[in-house]
């Protein structure tokens, strides 16, 4: 079925299709992104990063799923090795730039006031209140919320999607655009399963599977440090990627970006 | 929630297409919108007058369309609908499938009210 082309109308039909424009308008056809502005900017970005060789990663969850805790350890385990800087979006206060400066690593919160997601703008305004010289990945906490941060590319090579063991198994059959959308899910808080007995992390991995995402699961505990091993390895893993990629001249966009988009031919 | 960002990025895009063209009014919007792109048409038509208001768009009509979700199965290569949270393959079952239709945002036509002076 295709209503952008023409291709189904029929002799039969076509009186319906084409409705009478009025006098002295035109119809244009535009067929772009409706968030074009944003993707535009968020493109901006990318290319920033890009020319600093930097890996951005978005982290999307629910509140309290252990962002923060989790950015907290990474930062812990990768001193020495890796220089980290960090963007965050809260409604209020500056609590987890805190945090996370208390770690030694920049960080700028975005305040957000009542907007429920950072968008691409966001981050541009904030990329300017950091010095990004030497940094190698950069994190950006988005707003705890598993549905807006979903629709908007920041300029990210990458999406976390953070799933806490408190939440539920069946988060990402609720919650499919940020779920369908990650390039890797992180069970969090997997210290607690010992006394939760109704969440099966095998389950939560088959609901992100039925989204056909093949992204790598990786369950862990920040707090206890398990499973923090194969976390930093897919890090270095993408790290190494980026690098390869901006040495080549190449860019990657993260899941989220959608292909039914650009099959449509509504975006380049 | 957000879907008076997305209405105020469209009305802006509207904008910038009417200024190209001279126009000086906007007539009618037509979006097409997956349900895999996490916006909602009824919720993003409720937010449209409070984006537009002041704006070439503000009385204009917005006209949104679902788009199916369409999936195409990587391992037997049917091209089968499917739900937005379970995007398996409708033939053979298997969950490695790409999505064809289903995830798009997209701006289709804008009809503009172009005064016959201002056209080249």
């Amino acid at each position: 079925m295709c209503d952008t082309c023409g291709c189904n109308v029929t002799p039969g039909n076509a009186k319906f299709a084409y409705k009478p424009v009025e006098p002295g308008a035109t119809t244009i056809s535009v067929l772009q992104g409706l968030l074009k502005k944003n993707d535009d900017q968020a493109e901006h970005n990318r290319a920033h990063f890009d020319k600093r060789g930097i890996l951005a990663v978005n982290l999307m969850s629910s509140p309290g799923s252990g962002k923060t805790a989790l950015l907290e350890a990474t930062i812990k385990a990768l001193k020495g090795e890796l220089k980290v800087a960090v963007i965050e979006g809260d409604l209020e206060t500056e609590n987890d730039a805190e945090r996370i400066r208390a770690q030694g690593v920049p960080a700028h919160q975005i305040v957000t006031g009542t907007a429920c997601h950072l968008d691409a703008h966001m981050v541009h305004d904030a990329l300017h209140h950091m010095d990004l010289d030497g940094i190698d990945i950069l994190f950006v906490e988005n707003v705890g919320n598993l549905v807006c941060p979903a629709s908007f590319d920041l300029g990210q090579h990458a999406n976390i999607a953070l799933l806490s063991v408190t939440e539920g198994d069946d988060k990402p059959a609720k919650y499919p655009v940020m779920f369908r959308g990650a390039d890797a899910v992180v069970i969090s808080k997997t210290d607690l399963l010992a006394v939760l007995d109704d969440f099966s992390p095998d389950k939560a991995e088959r609901h992100v599977r039925e989204l056909a995402n093949p992204a790598p699961i990786l369950r862990l505990s920040a707090r206890k440090g398990e499973g923090l091993d194969a976390w930093l390895a897919w890090l270095r893993s993408q790290l190494a990627a980026q690098r390869a990629r901006v040495a080549a001249g190449r860019t990657q966009r993260p899941a989220i970006q959608p292909e039914g988009a650009l099959m449509h031919g509504a975006e380049a | 929630m957000h879907e008076l960002s997305v209405a105020q990025a469209l009305v802006d895009q509207v904008g910038d297409l009417a200024g190209q063209h001279g126009a000086k009014s906007v007539h009618l919007i037509r979006v097409r919108i997956g349900p895999l792109a996490g916006v909602v048409g009824d919720l993003l038509a409720t937010a449209f007058p409070l984006a537009a208001a002041g704006t070439p768009a503000e009385s204009a009509r917005l006209d949104w369309v679902a788009a199916p979700i369409v999936v195409r199965c990587r391992t037997c290569g049917a091209k089968t609908e499917a739900q937005p949270n379970k995007l398996v393959c409708g033939a053979c079952g298997d969950w490695r499938t790409e999505v064809v239709s289903g995830d798009e945002l997209i701006l289709e036509t804008v009809e503009l009210d172009i005064p016959e002076s201002a056209g080249d």
